[in-house]
Parts: structure tokens; sequence; C-alpha cells
């Protein structure tokens, strides 16, 4: 990996740092935070390589103490906590939406981002996300889908567009992401 | 190939420098996609002290950058001491240095100390040479103090001293300042040119402060991605004014 | 903002290596989950609070502070518990989780992050094999750290150049005028910083996997 590579990763690892800093709302087990908006823009941005690496740096930051969750929390507690499967699938939820926008590129629009933004950034964080939290938590199918992803959904969905919005002017201005072709060839 | 000398170093295939060389541009140009922004660059640079001055756009960041690899020219090559900046970068980037104008992108580590000893770390110095080296720079350029102060919290004109004891540090044979005053308020800009003035290295320099190349052994204009003047500083100062008046 | 949580002591805590406060950390929460009671619970977090509070000297403030952070999940738990199984249920799930994010401040507040960058890349060691390189790691982890105050003290910068000229965006135009400026400028910094890494020799280290090479590039 270049160094210019690992320096977009770690910026990316930074930037979910910072959106945890913006207040969270609580509505239950699992807070509804901005950091999700971090893990969407490391996809759309970076692309499927680096941007699964940014979210894995971030979530190694958080494993070695460092306060940076949304709330404050760090350490190792939150992997085994009630919401740690929505911490687990974030690094894929980047890659899945990486791998959308790289397919899409050369026709990337907001409404295309937003739809990769979806399916990776909602749908696969509650695949993994809502039997985690069943399981730890202890709770029953129905309650783990409405405490967690049914009250989520308006949320997400502002924020899939907004990092839509954001990685079509960011592709227009400073692309990150090469075409295609060259991007299998990367070290 | 093009420029090959007989018994010329690079053509051995070993990272053996031939410090008596210099900097060699041959031919370069360069293009970031469709855009041109240096071509036809015919050079060979040996005086200790250098200057490169230009309008803004006007490639001569990009100039600078070419001297130690940090962009492959895509047509023609650079030689530093005969060795290829395209090939043998990483031979090429331990003979020459680069300071950049914001320190801000340079200072990495969280303490004085440790972003001095990255560069050493990288050569593979053993941890209590480096630990020796980094205290003596530290010393020499007023940065004793500030050992184990973190590093983002220094003044703007002290991490700029920071930022160069981090690559004197590695004791490179040339050194390319790009812009090195720019952010830096008259007192920090005289203590850096100061600086600048006593290094025992060749020195290339790329500023839009033209008091910095007094004493200067040797002046380029660039404009437009060309070299358009190539003289003593008093007269490739005086072509710059014109240049720019004519605008 | 401050990002270490770390506090200077000069405790036997404190010394021990990084590399064992870990692991321990981690074994505590196997045991949490192997042994599901209450009392296996409650005495966990009274053993978490003399290492915290007797052995290491910390001041009760860190942990209240990490036990604040958590406050509305432990409510949560316990309220949606009674709700659907029991109150002794829910008590069991939340102490477990207090004691689990209090020995994590605990290993935190007695580990310099440096220690745990040093873990971090020794743990990665076998990770050779597939091409990482534990340094290369060690050096993003460092970046991100960097990054952080960085990104926050330009989002600042931007936000005051606009209100200088009268604006304050909201919404879908703040996306555009605001966020997305900002994300370009922090790439081209992220870019300068690479820049100036590989000036000083960042990639000067070889690969682990030598590639076969037409260059005549020695290491």
């Amino acid at each position: 990996m270049k160094t210019r590579d690992l320096a977009y990763t770690a910026l990316f690892a930074a930037i979910i740092a910072v959106l945890g800093t913006l207040p969270a709302i609580n509505v239950g087990p699992v807070p509804i935070t901005a950091q999700t908006l971090g893990v969407m823009l490391a996809g759309s941005v970076l692309g499927a390589r680096r941007g699964f690496l940014a979210v894995l740096l971030f979530l190694v930051l958080v494993a070695i103490g460092l306060p940076l969750l949304a709330s404050g929390a760090g350490g190792l507690a939150p992997f085994a906590g009630a919401s740690a499967g929505y911490l687990y699938s974030w690094p894929v939820a980047a890659a899945v939406i990486g791998w959308l926008t790289e397919r899409t590129w050369d026709r990337y629009n907001v409404a295309i981002g937003m739809l990769a933004n979806v399916l990776g950034g909602i749908v696969v964080v509650y695949a993994v996300g809502v039997p985690v939290l069943k399981v730890v938590a202890g709770l029953p199918w129905d309650t783990a889908f409405w405490s967690g992803a049914a009250v989520f959904v308006p949320g997400d969905l502002v924020k899939a567009f907004a990092a839509a919005a954001i990685a079509d002017v960011v592709r227009r201005s400073y692309p990150v992401i090469e075409r295609p072709r060259r991007a299998a060839g990367a070290r | 190939m093009r420029f090959r000398r007989p018994g010329a170093v690079a053509a051995t295939g070993t990272d053996v420098a031939d410090p008596g060389r210099g900097v060699e541009l041959h031919a370069v140009g360069h293009r970031y996609g469709d855009r041109v922004v240096l071509e036809g660059i015919d050079l060979t640079l040996t005086e200790r002290r250098v200057g490169v001055i230009g309008a803004n756009g006007s490639g001569k960041s990009t100039f600078a950058r070419l001297l130690n690899g940090l962009v492959v020219p895509s047509e023609g090559r650079v030689l530093v001491d005969g060795l290829d900046t395209a090939t043998q970068v990483r031979a090429v980037r331990r003979r020459v240095g680069f300071v950049f104008q914001d320190p801000d992108a340079q200072i990495v580590h969280p303490t004085v100390a440790e972003d001095v000893a990255y560069g050493l770390e990288n050569q593979g110095v053993p941890a209590q040479e480096r630990a020796v080296r980094v205290a003596e720079v530290l010393a020499r350029y007023g940065l004793a103090g500030h050992a184990d102060h973190p590093a983002h919290l220094l003044s703007g004109g002290q991490k700029q001293l920071l930022a160069i004891a981090g690559v004197l540090v590695m004791q490179p044979a040339r050194i390319v300042f790009d812009e090195p005053t720019t952010l830096l308020d008259l007192v920090n800009a005289r203590r850096v040119a100061e600086l600048i003035a006593g290094l025992d290295q060749q020195v290339v320099v790329v500023t839009h402060q033209l008091d910095l190349l007094d004493g200067f052994d040797r002046v380029l204009v660039v404009d437009g991605g060309r070299v358009v003047c190539d003289d003593a500083p008093a007269a490739a100062v005086a072509a710059y004014r014109t240049l720019m008046a004519d605008r | 903002m401050t990002l270490a949580l770390y506090v200077p002591r000069g405790s036997a805590v404190h010394r021990l290596p990084a590399g064992s406060k870990l692991l321990a950390l981690a074994a505590l929460a196997v045991m949490l989950f192997a042994l599901p009671t209450l009392p296996a619970a409650g005495a966990a977090l009274a053993g978490v609070l003399a290492v915290g509070l007797l052995a290491a000297r910390l001041p009760v403030a860190v942990l209240v502070r990490q036990a604040r952070a958590v406050r509305w999940w432990l409510l949560a738990l316990l309220v949606v518990h009674a709700l659907t199984t029991d109150w002794r249920t829910g008590a069991h799930v939340a102490l477990r989780l207090l004691t689990l994010v209090l020995a994590a401040a605990v290993v935190t507040a007695t580990t310099r992050v440096n220690a745990m960058v040093a873990v971090v890349e020794r743990l990665c060691a076998p990770l050779r094999l597939v091409g990482v390189r534990p340094a290369r790691v060690g050096l993003a982890i460092t970046m991100a750290l960097r990054f952080i105050p960085v990104l926050v003290e330009r989002a600042d910068r931007i936000r005051e150049a606009q209100a200088a000229r009268g604006g304050s965006p909201r919404g879908v135009r703040a996306l555009r005028t605001t966020i997305a400026p900002l994300l370009v400028q922090v790439l081209q910094m992220a870019h300068d910083v690479s820049e100036a890494l590989d000036a000083r020799g960042a990639d000067d280290v070889p690969p682990p996997r030598r590639r076969r090479s037409p260059t005549p590039e020695a290491s």
C-alpha cells in the first residue's frame, strides 16, 4: 500500500472518530450517531479496499482504548456489548459501498450513490447488528428488530442521502477512486 | 538508452552515487492527465545555492518535486548524482532532503523528538545513535528544551524549524526547500533564511520571497512550465520583474 | 477534544506491560460470558474497582466519566429486560456491561497510547505472511491520531470563513458548501502528509515479499 493510500485510510478513520463527537440521540440500547455517515463516506469516497481498512483502523483505535465511539465509549468493552454487531458490520458495510461505488464510478450520481449506501450502510449493518443485539441483550426477535433497526431507518436514509451528495461533489473536485480497470492492480 | 554514458553508475544497477555529478534533468516534461505542467527542461545543477522563482501555477513546485523523486517525470530523466529518480527513488531520497511550505503537513508524530527521529528510523539507524543525532540537531536549532513537547503545539516558526531539523538529521547531501518562509512572520523568515545560508549542503530553494536569494549562485525563472531565464540572481530577478510587469 | 485517557501514576498496574493488561481484559470478558450469574458479575465489578482505585490509584472521576457514558444503555437494558424477561436478568446483563466498560477504562487510564500502538504492531506480526507490514499499521494509527485535532480545527475555520461572509448554511446546502469542501481540503492535506512522509523515507523499508522487478533498485 502506498503511503498516500495509508494517509487517506488514516484520514477517514479520523473522520469517523470526529463524527462521534457530535451529540448522539439515545433511543433504546443502540444510539443514533453520525458515525455511520463516516462509514458510508469511507466507502463511497475511498472505494472498497481503503474504505474497509479505514473503518477497521477506526475500530483498532477504539479497541486500544481511545474513547472515540459516540458517547465517549472506547476500549474492548463495546466489542462485547449489545451493539457490538453494528461495529463488526461497519468495515463490511464500507467495503460493500465501496465496491458498488467503484462499479458505478463512470455514471455515479446522488441516486446511485444513495442506493449503494442503503445496501451497504443499512441492509448489511442490520443483517449483522440485529442478530448480535438479540443474542447479547437476550431479546426476542421482534423487540430486537424494533429497538435495533426500525427506529434508525429514517435517520439512516438521511445519512445515506447526505453521504451520496457529498461523495458526488468530491468525485468531481478531488476523485480518489481510480477508474475500475486500474483499481485492481493497486499494491 | 539515451543518456547512458560509458561507465555511468546508473547503468551498472547499483545504488552507489557519484557525488560530483549534481542534479541532471534530461529533456524533462511532466503532465497531469492532459495538463502540461513542465516541458523541455535540460539542466545540470551543481551550484551550492540555486533559487527557483515563478508565478503561482508556473510549475515550480512540480519542478522541486522532481528533484527527489516525489514526482517522476512523464518524459525524460532526472538523475541525482547519477541515480535515476524513476528507478532508484529510495537511494535518491536518502541523498535529497525535502522541506515543505507547510510544516503541519510534515509533522506527524506526537512529540518533537519522535518526529525528528522518524527519518532515521526509516533508514534503520540503531536507537542509540538515533537518540544522539536527534539531541544534537535539536540543540543546534534551539529546540533542545522541547524534545518531549507535543509537536502540534509549537509556534509556526518553531514548527518550520522542527520540520527542517527532521530533514537535516538525515544528513542529506542536497536539500530542496519548497517556499520555506511563505507562512512565517518576518523574524522567523529571517531565522530560516540564515539557517539555509549556513548549510554546507547543496540547496535548491523555490520561493516568492526574492530577498531569500541574496548571495545565491544561480536562479531559474519558471513560467508556463518552461525555464525562461537561467542567470545570476540580480539578472534573473530583474527578468522576472519584467515578465510579471507585462501581465 | 481530549484524546488519551491516560492518567500518569507510578503504580504497579501502570508498570505492567500493555500486552498483559489487554490479555487480562480479554480474559475477563470471556469469563463474564462463560459464567453468566449475578454474583459472578458483582464479584468481577468489585475486583475491577479494587484494581482501578486502590492498586492503580486512579481518581474516582475517571471511572465515573466512563460509567456515565453508558448510563442510558444500562438503563435501557434494565427496562427492556424488566418488561420482557425479569429484573434479575436485566441487573445481571447491565452489571456485566458496566464491569467490562470500567475494566477497559482502567487499562486505558494506566497505559500510554504509544505502548498500545506497540502492542498492535506486535499483534500484526503474523500478518507479515499476507503482506502486512506492522510498522505501516503503526504509522496509520499515528497519522489518524494526528488528523483528529486537525479535522476539528479545519471544520471550525470553514465555519468561521462562512460566518464572516454572513452565512451559516444548514441542510442540503451545508453538505455542498461546508462538508464537501472540508473533505476536499483534508484529502489534499492527507496527500501532502504522505508526500512529506515519503520524502523522509516512509516507503524506504522494503516490502516483506520481494517482488521480482525489472528495475535495478537495491534495498
